[in-house]
Parts: C-alpha cells; structure tokens; sequence
C-alpha cells in the first residue's frame, strides 16, 4: 500500500497574546494509505479542525512533520501539494468566489492553468457528479445551504484531486443530500481510487469508512476499522459522540432488560437478532 | 399569539428579470403554546416562510396573521416593529452575528436599542446567562473567546432578551457537535415549558421533530402539503416520500420491526427510548423476558 499522507508526532499549539495557549494538536501520528476512506470524529474544540488545517499547510506544526504524496510539507512545496488536493470546508457560504455557478467551479481550474476546451469538460462532469448539473448559471447565493456544499464539493471534484479532505462538508445538508453526496463520494472513491479523509459528526456516515480515527483532547484516542472502533462504545459516549443508531437501539434494550447476544452495527443485525431471540416461538 | 398563514405567496425579484417564485398558497395555522417543526427538503421554501413569521419578507400574495397584526404587501415597515419583539428568530449560526466587546454588552444590545433601561438590561443580560446555563463570569469576557457551543448560547441570549414569546429556530443546532445538538435542543425545550413560548423550529432532522414538536407543517415545492401531529405525519411514510422526506430512524426501525415479526406494535414510538420500552413489552408478551 502506498501513503499518501502521515503525520509524524505533530504537535500545535495556537499562539496567543501571552505566547503559546492551549495544545490543540498533541503528538499525533497516523498514515492514510492511496485508497482509503478515513472518517475522522471527535467532539467539537478536540483538535479535529487543527489537525486539517495541519495537513493542508493552512498551519505548520510546532514539532513533528506532516508528510504528502511522500514529500514533507514545507513553504516550498505547498503550492505543488495542495494542487493535487480537493478541499471542502463546512460552510459553503464562505468558499464562493464566482458570479455562477459554472464559474465558481471552474475557478480553481483556470488558476492552475487548465485549457478551456477541458475546463468547459470538468466543469460539466463535477456538477453532474454531484446533481447539480441544471444549476451551472444559477447564482451560487440564490442556492439552498445543500445545494452550495454541493457545488463546493464539485469545485474540489473539478481539480482531479488525488486527495479530497472534508470538514464536515455534509454537516450542513438535509438527510436526503447528505446520503447522496456520501454515496457520490463513495462511488468516486471506487472508481478513480480517490482517498477520502473525511472530519464528521455523522457516526452513520463514519460506519462506511474503512477506518475511523477518533480524536480527544487534540489527541489520537483510537484507530481502526468501524467494528473495532465501536466495539468501545462506551468510550465513545463518554468524550460526548454518538454511537450509531443500532447501537444506540440496543443499548437501550439492554437497559430496559432485554437479553441480547453481541454487537449490532446495523439496523439489519439488530431486528434479526430480536427476532431470533425474542420473536421467533 | 397565534399565528395564521393564509394564502401566502412569495416572489423573489418581483417583477425584474430574475423574478424567482420561493412560496405559492401557503396555508397553516401556528397555535399559541404550540412546538412547531416545519419540515422539507433543501429548497423546499423552509427559510423563506420562516423570515415571513416576524414580517422580515412581506408576502407578495396573501397574507401573515402574527396575534393583532395582519401584514400583507402594502403592510408598512413601522407596523412590523411590534411584531418583531414578539417574534424572535434564532438564525443558522447565529453566533456570526456577535459583535460587541463582552458577553454582557452583546446581549443587552437589543433591549437598549428598544429603549429599556440600562440596568434593566443589565439585569436580564445576567438572568439569561443563567437561564442558558452559561457561568457568570463569562458576562465580562469577549464573546469571541468562547467556545463555540457558549458563543451560540450567548446568541440566543440576545434574541430572548426581547423576552419574545414567539421563538423560531432556523437549524439551531447545524454544526454542532452530538452533545452539543443534544444540549442545545433541551435548553429549547425547557425554555418553551419555562417560558411559556410558541416555539417554531426549522430542522432537517425528522428526529428532533419526532421527539420535541406537538405540530408538524411539511413544506414541498414552496407550498405546505401536510399539516399535523408527529404521529399522523410519520404513519404517511409514502406520502412523505414523495416529498423526499424520510421516517425519524426510530419510526422506520419500527416499521422494518414490525415487518420481520408480523404483527404491529399498539403505538408509534416517536423517540429510541419509547421504542426501547415497547419492544421490551412486546417480548414479555411472547412469553419471554
């Protein structure tokens, strides 16, 4: 497996009037291999924002290094780095720069220099991918907060990024939305092997991930697959998370006195549970 | 106060080239002391019927009934300013309006634009601290040095300082981390038993409208297509499909419960800890537990 990103012991701490305040990130190591899908949680002031503004040179850390395609991340390198990275911030509202909505994704595009005839070309395909291909001379301001974070997320798309990070790029959108662009994300993910390092609090959408890093404290709690990171639930709850919903559900039932063998992951696992235990006489 | 929707439409850019119609016949009653979620999907016209319920938007067509005051198009914006005290709208990120040097300041900003005493709204300023859980030191700190969680209490703060007894809520609890959105919805509940409030929230999640709201008013297409209790709304589940709108997780589960075991349980459960209980008694009955 080849990295993509690692981070090498990093420490951050933000600097304030009296020199340094409170260590946001604290002595953080991780690598994402090509290919992944890394959801990352934790409660909001964990170091989850820090830690992506740390990978994306928008910070550079105090201690430590942050690696990229290989390469430590440096003032040099940044520019070349970041042009092979998709980025999607939670609001929408303050990442618009164009008049339309075509514009808006192609801005990035004519930046780095891309010909028009392709440009026109990726345009098109980002917004399609993302279901907003009507939309391309509406105004991004006349579009609903969903509608936006989808247009953000093309503009990303539209880069050809071998990296797409999201700060709880889906946190804003109804359920409907938020679904389709995991699903969109995930299918690209298949398909053209995009990494995806994704910064949410949606535990429905961290169960999709092929691993889950869970941040406290502006430091590295836990990492693993969904069923390893779950199976401490409890841990979970109490630095503030939520479980998912079938966990939640069971947890209930065993509170109430209901007998139930194992973990339930899924909605699916809990119902057939319930009726071999408990409905099926 | 009650409030009354009859007819509504809204046009944006009426009559220039970019005219875009947001609401058509919006009919629907808010009752006094009620918890009203207004539910759609993106788009829906959620955010523009909400800015008409404290006369921000007149409507372009029909009319907006908030207790004594009836605003239509030729509605003037001096009638609307009575209305606007009564009726307090807690926008999306409401902390991004924050502006003054301290917690206390920025909260008694309102009242003294309305003309109530200084120390009146000194006084209010540290009840509401209080009443939002806040510590009361923060009242002389700078409200951009709170977390995120406090500065959005500090924002509410200042919309309850006009001691409204209309509260919207426009997605109170976006980017909110789970606890986070789990204190924030209590404290409005407490707040709407507390302070005897009509309280009126705008939300994606058919969750929070499942557990918390009395009355459901479900926007499509910028028109209300379904007005009712949780419980009626939820056991329309193709109707609302149509709408693109899911079940609450807990009604679905139900439902897919109910399915596999073939017979339905006596009532709809509207919140996990509900259905936890039901499907416990539900095993007992079997003979089991």
């Amino acid at each position: 497996m080849k990295e993509i990103l690692s981070l090498d012991r990093v420490t951050y701490a933000y600097p304030t009037e009296e020199g340094k305040g409170r260590t946001a990130v604290d002595d953080v190591s991780f690598t994402v291999n090509d290919g992944e899908w890394i959801a990352i949680v934790g409660h909001n002031g964990s170091g989850k924002s820090t830690m992506a503004k740390l990978m994306i040179g928008l910070l550079f850390p105090d201690e430590g290094d942050v690696r990229l395609f290989l390469e430590k991340l440096t003032d040099e390198n940044l520019w070349d780095i970041r042009s092979q990275m998709g980025i999607v911030f939670q609001n929408p509202d303050n990442q618009f720069v164009g008049s339309t909505v075509q514009d808006d994704v192609a801005f990035a595009l004519e930046n780095n220099g891309v010909p028009v005839e392709e440009m026109v070309t990726r345009v098109h395909q980002a917004l399609a991918q993302v279901k907003m291909a009507e939309f391309l001379d509406h105004e991004p301001h006349h579009l609903s907060g969903g509608q936006k974070q989808r247009v953000a997320i093309a503009g990303a798309l539209a880069l050809q990024p071998r990296l797409l990070l999201m700060d709880e790029a889906t946190s804003m959108l109804d359920p409907q939305g938020r679904a389709e662009v995991i699903r969109i994300v995930h299918d690209l993910k298949k398909d053209t092997g995009l990494t995806v390092i994704s910064i949410t609090h949606d535990l429905e959408e961290a169960l999709l991930a092929d691993r889950i890093f869970v941040m406290n404290k502006g430091k590295l709690l836990r990492t693993g697959t969904p069923e390893e990171v779950f199976a401490h639930g409890d841990e979970l709850e109490t630095i503030g998370l939520d479980l998912p919903f079938a966990m939640k559900m069971s947890n209930l039932l065993r509170e109430n006195g209901l007998g139930l063998k194992g973990e339930h992951m899924t909605e699916e696992e809990l119902v057939n549970e319930l009726w071999t235990s408990h409905f099926n006489k | 106060m009650d409030i009354s929707l009859q007819q509504v439409g809204y046009l944006y850019g009426k009559d220039s080239p970019f005219e875009k119609r947001a609401l058509q016949g919006v009919t629907a009653t808010i009752a006094s002391g009620s918890y009203t979620a207004i539910i759609g999907h993106t788009g829906s016209g959620k955010s523009t019927l909400l800015m008409h319920l404290n006369g921000l938007l007149k409507p372009s067509e029909g009319s907006v009934q908030i207790g004594d005051t009836r605003i239509t198009a030729n509605t003037k914006a001096k009638a609307l300013k009575d209305v606007r005290r009564k009726v307090g709208i807690v926008f999306q990120f409401p902390e991004h309006q924050l502006f003054e040097e301290t917690v206390e300041k920025d909260i008694m900003f309102g009242p003294l634009n309305f003309g109530v005493p200084e120390q009146e709204a000194r006084k209010r300023a540290h009840e509401l601290i209080a009443l939002l859980g806040l510590p009361e030191e923060v009242a002389q700190k700078s409200p951009f040095d709170l977390s995120g969680g406090q500065m959005r209490r500090v924002a509410i703060a200042g919309v309850l300082a006009f001691k409204p007894s209309v509260l919207v809520l426009d997605e109170p609890t976006a980017g909110l981390d789970p606890r986070g959105r789990q204190e924030i919805m209590e404290l409005f509940h407490r707040l709407h038993h507390q302070e005897n409030l009509t309280t009126i929230l705008v939300t994606h999640s058919m969750e929070d409208a499942a557990r918390y709201a009395d009355h459901l008013i479900v926007m499509s297409g910028g028109t209300a297509v379904m007005t009712g209790s949780p419980k009626e709304i939820f056991s329309r589940e193709e109707e609302l499909a149509t709408y693109r709108l899911g079940l609450p997780r807990s009604v679905q589960f139900q439902r897919d419960f109910e399915r596999l075991i073939g017979r339905t349980l006596p009532d709809m459960a509207l919140t996990e800890e509900q259905l936890a209980q039901a499907i416990v008694r539900a095993a007992a009955e079997e003979g089991d537990a």
